[in-house]
């Protein structure tokens, strides 16, 4: 699936310091319906952004006007549960293209990173830091340097290094995917099957 | 000489290729399909101009979406009915097998591969979905994937992996009556938590996990993404061999005797080295209950919910929130908690031995009046056996009945959704907020669990009757 290339990001962040976020929280099973990818960031946390009667719940933090950017903040064991790819869709189509946490599930790791979105693993204790800052100003900025591999609270400029594959860096820097490299490497598979 | 784990042998027999500073490319054995993580798979396969490049190696079946009664009738949901045309439809033009609504091979997918003799040891084995860890019972590398990686597969039949580090489970003795290998899955679960198995490959190994059937220790690895990790998986024995054998795609004649003797090298050497051990007295376990809204938030069911004592932080807040969505409070005793609904399936706890076990239970005694039961089979082969070994005439006289093959009431995409607020306890796999519908509320349990609390109308302790 092709994604924007992605290099540095300076946004404000959206906090949800909620632990164990899994895939159905972040899309519910009678979303994933559709045959198509498209439209999937309406319904990104659906249950918890909206009520019965499809009213928006005004303490959520996607429906807080002060809180903005393309960066969201969740708490440890973020992603985990089912391995629909429609969570990854649907935080993208909303608009996000970084995730913060402490720990991240596997699988939604892999299908965040096919789909042009950097999942950005921190120690506890900083994550914590991520929170306050945003606490204390929703305004604040945060800086994901991919190149450098480094995130930064801007009004304090503490910095933290953080890691990523270097292959999947420069399928994310470049905006490719491994669909395309595995059907070149259709001679070798050959070769192996035998 | 290097010692190598059982996942290693099987791992490094499948790599093609190391990628410089990346993942492994990794060739797969089979692959296994649905209508809900396929479609936009093959959406893109059409757009880059490719082929399935061995569509032999692909099954279908659709699952997630089917509903569980009058299955001879055309879908009544628009959606869901076009996702399944979907699938039959991409399947016919892939040259992939599909095993549609209605047919002999019809089921949940992890539920049909074992079935039909597909799941073998020594193989690898996805499928775009998380319980794909299911088929690691048979001692294979078998493990869920998201629609790119559906996408990999379909053009290149291999796909993209980091090697995981490993993890042993040994649990040993012999397991408390009343105890089922749900129960240990859950009581694995609780120990360790939600992530305890995050970026691990599992090997479920020991006496209690030896003395497991097929069907019981598909359970057991079928939840193995529960607690974070890749999959789980358990050296192939007798047990396994003797299921495997004469099945449909099953290896015959002098296949049979080839194959049979290098599965029997499939075990972890002596002293092979893995990164996490753990080891469980299986004497502690006894049946298991979920109080929370994560598969790790499981008790003894006898115990009462845990206090919050401890806690502190985003750790605490979590699981304040837990409860409240639940209905408890801390210190609640589970036993006597009232139910409103029974599921019993999935991909978990949908076969054969589930429902002997459901069935025997409930024998000579009736269907509480204030619950709503649920028994789907996880195939159209579970069904039948139900059928043949007389099972359901005991149901229909305890006032039960027997739906037909889907994923159903597990993750709720079809019409059995439990209503909001409403308390489910269900043999499926994940107690999420809204996971069996919007507001449900669900317990999870052992077949033996949801018996006793379908006759009883509540939480009870299955080992009062036994």
């Amino acid at each position: 699936m092709a994604y924007d290339k992605f290099t540095t990001l300076t946004s404000p962040a959206v906090p949800l310091p909620i632990e164990n976020v899994d895939t159905d929280q972040i899309i519910p099973a009678r979303f994933l319906k559709a045959v198509e990818r498209k439209g999937f960031g309406d319904n990104l946390f659906r249950d918890w952004r909206y009520d019965k009667s499809n009213q928006p719940i005004a303490d959520f933090p996607l429906n807080q006007a002060k809180y903005s950017g393309k960066i969201l903040v969740g708490g440890k064991n973020f992603g985990s549960g089912s391995s629909r790819e429609h969570a990854a869709w649907a935080i993208y189509d909303y608009g996000f293209r970084v995730v913060v946490s402490s720990f991240f599930a596997d699988i939604f790791q892999g299908n965040a990173l096919n789909n042009g979105i950097l999942p950005v693993v921190v120690s506890p204790e900083f994550l914590e830091k991520i929170f306050m800052a945003i606490e204390a100003d929703q305004n604040t900025l945060f800086e994901v340097d991919l190149e450098n591999q480094k995130f930064t609270i801007c009004g304090t400029g503490e910095s933290v290094g953080f890691s990523i594959n270097p292959y999947k860096k420069h399928c994310l820097t470049n905006g490719l995917d491994d669909i395309d490299y595995l059907i070149s490497m259709k001679e070798e598979i050959a070769a192996f099957e035998k | 000489m290097e010692t190598k784990t059982l996942f290693d042998k099987i791992w490094d027999a499948h790599v093609v290729k190391e990628v410089e500073g990346g993942p492994s490319v990794l060739y797969i054995d089979q692959h296994l399909i649905h209508e809900v993580t396929s479609p936009v798979a093959f959406l893109g396969l059409e757009k880059r101009g490719a082929k399935v490049l061995r569509p032999e190696k692909t099954v279908a079946t659709p699952d997630h979406n089917v509903p569980t009664i009058n299955q001879h009738l055309s879908i009544k949901d628009e959606l869901s009915r076009n996702q399944v045309e979907m699938l039959k439809k991409n399947c016919a033009t892939h040259g992939i097998v599909y095993h549609g609504l209605g047919s002999e091979g019809h089921g949940v997918v992890h539920i049909i591969g074992p079935e039909m003799g597909i799941t073998q040891p020594g193989m690898t084995i996805v499928c775009g979905d998380s319980h794909t860890s299911t088929h690691g019972a048979f001692g294979a590398i078998a493990f869920g994937i998201g629609t790119s990686e559906v996408e990999m597969v379909l053009a290149s039949q291999c796909i993209m992996q980091p090697k995981p580090r490993k993890m042993l489970i040994a649990v040993n003795g012999k397991l408390n009556k009343g105890v089922t290998a749900k129960d240990i899955a859950l009581y694995v679960i609780a120990q360790i938590s939600t992530s305890g198995g995050t970026g691990h490959f599992i090997e479920f190994a020991g006496s209690a996990i030896e003395s497991l059937t097929m069907e019981g220790r598909m359970t057991l690895c079928n939840m193995s993404i529960e607690c974070g990790a890749r999959g789980g998986m358990i050296a192939p024995d007798q047990t396994t061999f003797d299921y495997v054998k004469g099945r449909q795609f099953a290896p015959k004649g002098e296949d049979w005797v080839k194959k049979l003797a290098y599965w029997k090298t499939l075990k972890s050497d002596a002293d092979a080295v893995f990164d996490t051990v753990y080891e469980f007295d299986a004497a502690n376990i006894e049946p298991m209950i979920t109080f929370g809204t994560n598969p790790g938030m499981g008790i003894g069911i006898s115990q009462n919910v845990p206090d919050s004592n401890k806690l502190t932080g985003s750790d605490k807040l979590t699981y304040e929130k837990s409860l409240k969505y639940m209905g408890y409070t801390e210190g609640d005793k589970m036993v006597g908690k009232k139910i409103d609904y029974v599921f019993v399936g999935s991909c978990t706890n949908g076969r054969i031995e589930d429902f002997r076990s459901f069935t025997a239970f409930v024998k000579g005694k009736k269907k509480a009046n204030n619950v709503t039961a649920w028994i789907v089979p996880g195939s159209r082969a579970v069904e039948k056996q139900i059928i043949a070994e007389g099972l359901v005439e005991i149901l229909n006289a305890a006032g039960f009945e027997l739906r037909q093959p889907g994923c159903s009431a597990c993750l709720a995409m079809n019409d059995d959704k439990i209503p909001e607020g409403k308390y489910s306890v269900s043999t499926s796999n994940r107690n999420f907020e809204g996971r069996q519908g919007p507001g449900a509320r669900t317990l999870l349990a052992s077949p033996l669990t949801a018996a006793a609390a379908a006759v009883t109308g509540k939480i009870t302790d299955p080992r009062e009757f036994l």
